[in-house]
């Protein structure tokens, strides 16, 4: 056996210093995730993402089921394939949690997020933006003389598609939902 | 059944109802009305502590000797965040615990009120789940769920804050139903595929082990003797973790001894030369991996653990198995009967061989002295002087910690109580006191260190008032042992603030608090005092002053793998070569 050779004086000891074996690609994943709406449950699921070190790209929340008391968190997340295992593994462990779908893998889902943008100029950019717009089927749901609020649905790529087209014809505000997904077929 | 009462007394018969017989709690405004009936009868007994953190820990150590779930009653405010280490200590050992918390009126929270503290935001990422419960007609239910949650599955603490207004109101109580809520039900019974996919493992084998855990012990005494039957009968070496000592029998012929940071040689090493890596009830914490990239690196392994999330959070294995270490062992051994009872003979002798090799390395020697105490023979004295008796041990958190765990054997389960996944100070005194109100008659000991013992001494009040004779047993070495055998190893013996200055005189102390106190410092009077100490009818504060500069060995440091284990003082130097550390 190797007799261990530690210089008096050195402090790369540390018993925190253990790093993971397996290091794999970062991936992006949507779960679903059905609760019951009691007071709470979002913080705890929240704070397993904060306690732990996972990531949240986008969390949505509401009631799905007015007498079941039952809601859906829609949680957009990214990391290793074994964080997201553990990820799941871990929203399963909390009591009102009652299931757990990864739609990143249990076959094709859609996903959909509304966004508000607020865009304000006049002229040239005014009609650039109205034109725009149409393209992307977005509709107008605020207008003055020297604004738009443009209401826009598609995914989140579509929409930051949108932002980054409207940022040099006056974006001032936008406002985002947050992804809404549901696996396709029946 | 059902039947109106208030809410205070909901909260005593809903402990009758789950079969409560000891509440450790502390009294405060805003459980008044619960006090007020536990004044009024005389089924539950309640043990009043000296501090929250010592009710806590009480209730685990009665959880963890009687497989029961352990109850804590405490005010609202500093009683609930006293709870709060002690919440977080059971949360990382699996035991299960009910804590009820006394909470400002419902009117009132939000408001800053007096001894308003957000209990349920503080103590939601160290419980299991917890409650707030703001009607009376929801009381029973909660209450009955808590047990239900507390004890199912993996098991661990659960709170519930009761408001003032919902303890006087007056609700309907509801018995509590079998078989618990339906919305937590955890997976027991493991997956048969998988179950005779480790057996066919097992069959082939040259090299396997064991590795349990503390889950062993959380599944009950059945898994346990079935741990023992399958070991027994296949012939394969076992280990274990801090957590699970007791499960197998030290005096087992299979008995590896403990493995991880400060485990025996051959455990660890059979570990990291093993072909087949069998955790049974453990979770590859890093005390026990090591490097994570050179962890037991030929084997293929095999998980079962209740806890789905326990498997592939550190180490990814080859056979996961999600479910009760008990039903899976019964499983398992029916399949393997039913296949034949086939083990590989010929590589398990090697393999046995081989360990025997190790063993001769008799990791656990240290040079003993005839002027002072050294701890490793403090332990093995009490050992000697303690065997066969009806014995239970707890234990503080350090050097001393770690010597007990090497140097005292454990043959059953329940037996051992000692802070494991969050290490806390100040554990065992408490802890020690909850065994002996479970089991009155048997000899409890605390092996403390000096430092850990000061955090929770006002326990000894608690231990005097109501006649626990538990026998405080301290190390002393005058030092934060630990701390200063990193600082010695790590930090360029840079002793930064790991002495225990200014200590009391623990005989004067023991007179102080109205029991026992024994001064040993000579090895030549050192069995006298332990007999002494064994005897007395009562508590006993027992200062056994001991070498003050020993390091714990073997030793892995932080971030090496199992086979560069530190044997002793010279392998930390680097001057010594490896086969002469060895006989140090
Ligand atoms: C509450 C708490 N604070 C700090 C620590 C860090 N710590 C671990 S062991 C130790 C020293 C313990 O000293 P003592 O109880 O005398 O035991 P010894 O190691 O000397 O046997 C310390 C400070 C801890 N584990 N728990
Ligand atoms: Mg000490």
């Amino acid at each position: 056996m190797a007799a261990l050779n530690i210089k008096k004086g050195s402090n790369s000891h540390s018993a925190y210093n253990l790093r993971s074996n397996f290091s794999d690609a970062i991936e992006k994943h949507t779960l679903a995730v059905v609760v019951d709406n009691e007071a709470g449950v979002l913080a705890r699921v929240i704070g397993l993402f904060s306690g732990r070190g996972y990531n949240i790209d986008s969390l949505t929340v509401a009631e799905i089921d007015h007498a079941g008391h039952r809601s859906r968190i829609t949680i957009c997340t990214t990391g290793t394939p074994q964080t997201i295992e553990q990820i799941k593994a871990q929203l399963g462990r909390i009591v009102p949690v009652h299931e757990v779908h990864d739609l990143t893998v249990e076959g094709p889902s859609v996903e959909r997020e509304l966004a508000l943008l607020k865009v304000a100029g006049d002229g040239e950019k005014r009609v650039e933006a109205l034109r725009l717009a149409d393209i992307f089927r977005a509709s107008v749901v605020d207008s003055t003389l020297k604004s738009f609020v443009f209401e826009i649905t598609g995914t989140p790529d579509k929409i930051d598609a949108f932002a980054d087209l409207m940022r040099p014809l006056g974006l001032v505000e936008i406002a985002r939902t947050g992804v809404a997904a549901l696996s396709r077929g029946s | 059944m059902t039947r109106q009462m208030t809410g205070a007394r909901m909260v005593v018969q809903a402990l009758k109802d789950q079969g409560v017989d000891t509440v450790f709690g502390y009294p405060g405004g805003a459980v008044l009305p619960i006090y007020d009936e536990i004044f009024q009868q005389n089924e539950i007994n309640h043990i009043l502590v000296r501090h929250e953190q010592g009710a806590v820990h009480m209730a685990e150590g009665y959880a963890r000797s009687t497989g029961k779930p352990g109850v804590v009653l405490v005010t609202s405010g500093p009683g609930a965040t006293n709870a709060v280490t002690g919440l977080t200590d059971a949360l990382m050992d699996s035991i299960p615990l009910v804590v009820l918390t006394g909470q400002v009126p419902t009117f009132m929270i939000g408001t800053d009120g007096f001894q308003e503290a957000d209990t349920v935001g503080i103590t939601r990422p160290c419980t299991k789940h917890n409650w707030l419960v703001k009607e009376t007609d929801a009381l029973a239910a909660t209450l009955h769920e808590a047990f239900h949650v507390a004890t199912s599955g993996r098991p661990g603490p659960v709170l519930i804050d009761i408001p003032k207004d919902v303890q006087f109101a007056t609700g309907t109580y509801q018995a509590p139903v079998k078989g618990g809520t339906k919305r937590y039900q955890p997976q027991v019974k493991g997956d048969l595929d998988a179950i005779t996919a480790l057996v066919a493992a097992l069959e082939t084998a040259k090299r396997p082990v064991f590795y349990t855990g503390g889950g062993v012990i959380n599944s009950g005494k059945a898994a346990s003797q079935l741990l023992r039957e399958l070991v027994d009968a296949t012939g394969i070496p076992v280990t274990s973790t801090l957590m699970g000592l007791g499960a197998y029998p030290a005096s087992g012929k299979n008995w590896l001894g403990m493995l991880g940071m400060h485990g025996l040689y051959e455990a660890n090493l059979a570990m990291h030369g093993c072909d087949l890596l069998i955790n049974i009830g453990a979770r590859f914490d890093d005390r026990i991996t090591g490097r994570l990239d050179a962890f037991s690196p030929n084997s293929k392994k095999a998980h079962i653990d209740i806890d789905p999330s326990s498997i592939n959070k550190v180490i990814r294995v080859d056979i996961p198995i999600v479910g009760d270490v008990g039903h899976v062992l019964e499983d398992m051994l029916k399949i393997w009967k039913a296949r034949g009872r086939k083990v590989n003979s010929e590589g398990l002798s090697k393999w046995w061989a081989q360990i025997d090799e190790w063993k001769k390395v008799n990791c656990l020697s240290y040079k003993n002295s005839d002027t002072t105490i050294k701890p490793q023979y403090a332990l093995q004295r009490l050992e000697a002087l303690t065997k066969g008796m009806d014995r239970y041990i707890t234990t503080e958190v350090g050097q001393h910690q770690m010597w007990a765990a090497q140097y005292l054997g454990f043959e059953d389960p329940n037996r051992w109580m000692t802070s494991g996944g969050l290490g806390t100070m100040g554990y065992g005194l408490p802890a020690s006191i909850g065994v002996q109100v479970a089991h009155p008659d048997a000899l409890v000991v605390n092996v403390a260190g000096e430092a850990s013992w000061l955090m929770n001494m006002q326990e000894m009040g608690t231990a005097v008032q109501f006649r626990t004779p538990v026998k405080q047993f301290i190390l002393n070495n005058e030092r934060l042992g630990m701390v200063r055998q990193w600082q010695q190893l790590l930090h360029g013996e840079r002793y930064s603030h790991s002495w225990s200055d200014s200590l009391p005189d623990f005989v004067k102390l023991a007179e102080a608090f109205g029991c026992k106190g024994l001064k040993v410092s000579d090895p030549k009077d050192l069995d006298d005092a332990i007999m002494e100490m064994i005897k007395y009818d009562g508590p006993v504060i027992f200062d056994c002053l001991v070498e003050k500069h020993e390091n714990c060995f073997p030793m892995i440091p932080s971030g090496k793998p199992h086979n560069e284990m530190l044997l002793g003082d010279a392998d930390t130097q680097g001057a010594i070569g490896a086969k002469g550390a060895v006989l140090v």
